[in-house]
């Protein structure tokens, strides 16, 4: 059977045989380091192509269709010419931070990769504490937003990295809230311990109501922390320009535009781990023949398919909400999701304890 | 991979990140205009300090957060034990919730999640 654990396993043991215990350890920090940087770049081509193409498809229009076949390196021309831009720096802005913020963007984007399963036995490391270490990690995203807003001496730029942090922070609750849900059903935060637990299905499935509800309110505080419409109020380009990368061009607003792209990836993956099964197969109660067919599936193909389903979904909200106004998104976070996630927690711990998930 | 990982995953963002922008430096040179240092207003001329008050808002909800954000972080390792503790658990939660509700409430009730 095709696996990538086979692949994975298999290096391992010819690298064992071959070098030291600290060749082994340089060559395998190398090659975990050309996939990361590989996939970066990747997924940035591939989300940015398909967010234009789903937005043409949205509005009845073709969309990108010059630069290769169905306009695929529309993102790499662009890349290109982003290349051949000059980087400028205001004059007034705090140099040393206003280069410093791309970097944390980026550092933050890519250690979340650490905990994320993309196929079964393929993951850079499987943390005890994975959930926390997610929700720890990706709120240290705000600093690189506030470091690029404050930084770069523009109205434009501060108002948005300000907008984007209360946003950020306001919804980073009801995120941990939801998440949690999960980690009272399962009883562990390792994400390899949760993708197991759901062996005979799902927890969107098995978690009745209270579970769907959290996946909802997971939903919606990913759109928000990722500042996607209808929560886009960091960036409105209608009163803002950009937001806080206003003032960046050329590399340095490529690096901004990936991580975000990069992010929308992460939480969406991290929603598919946590609520539908990551690289699990669909699997239904006793039907034999209908789960072997479905483990013919590669788990990699399993866990990019429920991702991608994620993220059409947030590109979906996109055309389809108008943008909130900065209260009545702080309203919305505050006074409903904060306290339904709550009381919603409440009833999940209840089915746990009782034992009323399947 | 273990803790090792990290590092190695920091190395690659950074790599990443300043091979971009290196790339950018090395195929153009850029030219000085005073012009261009400006800070972007729409087109018109700067006007007044870009370090302007913003909305004291702001400031209440991050204290707002750090306030749930330390009760959720509370939160995480009952979560893990709730299963095996079982009813106890529960009602222990319940008083937990009671208490941080009641904050919530007086939070609310006192104006502070009204936007102004």
């Amino acid at each position: 059977m095709f696996s990538l654990q086979g692949i994975t396993n298999g290096i391992q043991n010819f690298l064992k045989a071959n070098f030291g215990a600290t060749g082994v350890l340089i060559i395998e920090s190398v090659i975990v380091m050309m996939l990361a940087i590989t996939l970066f770049a990747t997924l940035g081509l591939v989300l940015v192509w398909m967010e234009r193409k789903v937005a043409a498809q949205m509005q009845i229009r073709s969309g990108p269709n010059r630069v290769g076949p169905m306009g695929i390196f529309q993102t790499s021309a662009d890349t290109l010419k982003l290349i051949l831009k000059e980087g400028l720096t205001p004059d007034g802005a705090d140099k040393f931070l206003f280069n410093l913020a791309p970097f944390v963007v980026m550092i933050v984007a890519m250690l979340l990769l650490a905990p994320i399963a993309f196929a079964k036995g393929f993951q850079v490391w499987d943390i005890n504490i994975g959930v926390l270490y997610v929700s720890a990690v990706s709120s240290l995203s705000v600093i690189g937003i506030l470091m690029a807003g404050l930084a770069s001496n523009n109205k434009y730029s501060l108002l948005g990295a300000m907008r984007s942090g209360a946003q950020i922070v306001s919804y980073e609750l009801s995120a941990g809230l939801s998440i949690l849900a999960i980690v009272v059903l399962t009883g562990s935060l390792q994400i390899g311990d949760i993708i197991n637990a759901q062996q005979n299905g799902w927890w969107l499935f098995k978690g009745h109501i209270p579970v769907i509800i959290a996946f909802i309110i997971f939903m919606i505080a990913a759109t928000a922390e990722t500042n996607r419409a209808p929560f886009d109020m960091a960036e409105a380009e209608s009163e803002l320009t950009a937001g806080f990368h206003t003032e960046y061009s050329g590399m340095k607003f490529a690096l901004f535009f990936l991580a975000e792209y990069i992010n929308i990836f992460i939480v969406c993956a991290i929603g598919a781990t946590l609520f539908l099964g990551g690289w699990m197969p669909f699997h239904i109660g006793n039907w034999q023949g209908f789960n072997h067919i479905m483990d013919f599936i590669p788990s990699s193909v399993w866990f990019f398919a429920k991702t991608f389903l994620l993220i059409f979904l947030i590109m979906w909200f996109r055309w389809t909400f108008p943008r909130l106004r900065v209260d009545q998104l702080l309203n919305l976070e505050w006074k409903y999701l904060l306290p339904i996630s709550l009381f919603n927690l409440l009833l999940v711990t209840v089915i746990a304890i009782l034992g009323w998930h399947f | 991979m273990g803790p090792f990982s990290l590092i190695v995953l920091t190395i690659a963002a950074i790599v990443f990140s300043a091979g971009g922008i290196l790339a950018g430096r090395l195929f153009n040179k850029g030219s000085n205009n005073s012009q261009k240092g400006q800070a972007y207003e729409c087109g018109i001329p700067t006007q007044t300090s870009p370090w302007h008050q913003f909305n004291v808002g702001y400031y209440l909800f991050a204290l707002l957060f750090l306030i749930f954000d330390v009760e959720l972080i509370f939160m995480y390792p009952w979560a893990v034990v709730v299963k095996k503790i079982g009813i106890t658990a529960l009602f222990e939660i319940l008083v937990f919730v009671f208490i941080l509700f009641m904050g919530f409430l007086y939070a609310h009730k006192k104006g502070a999640l009204k936007w102004m």
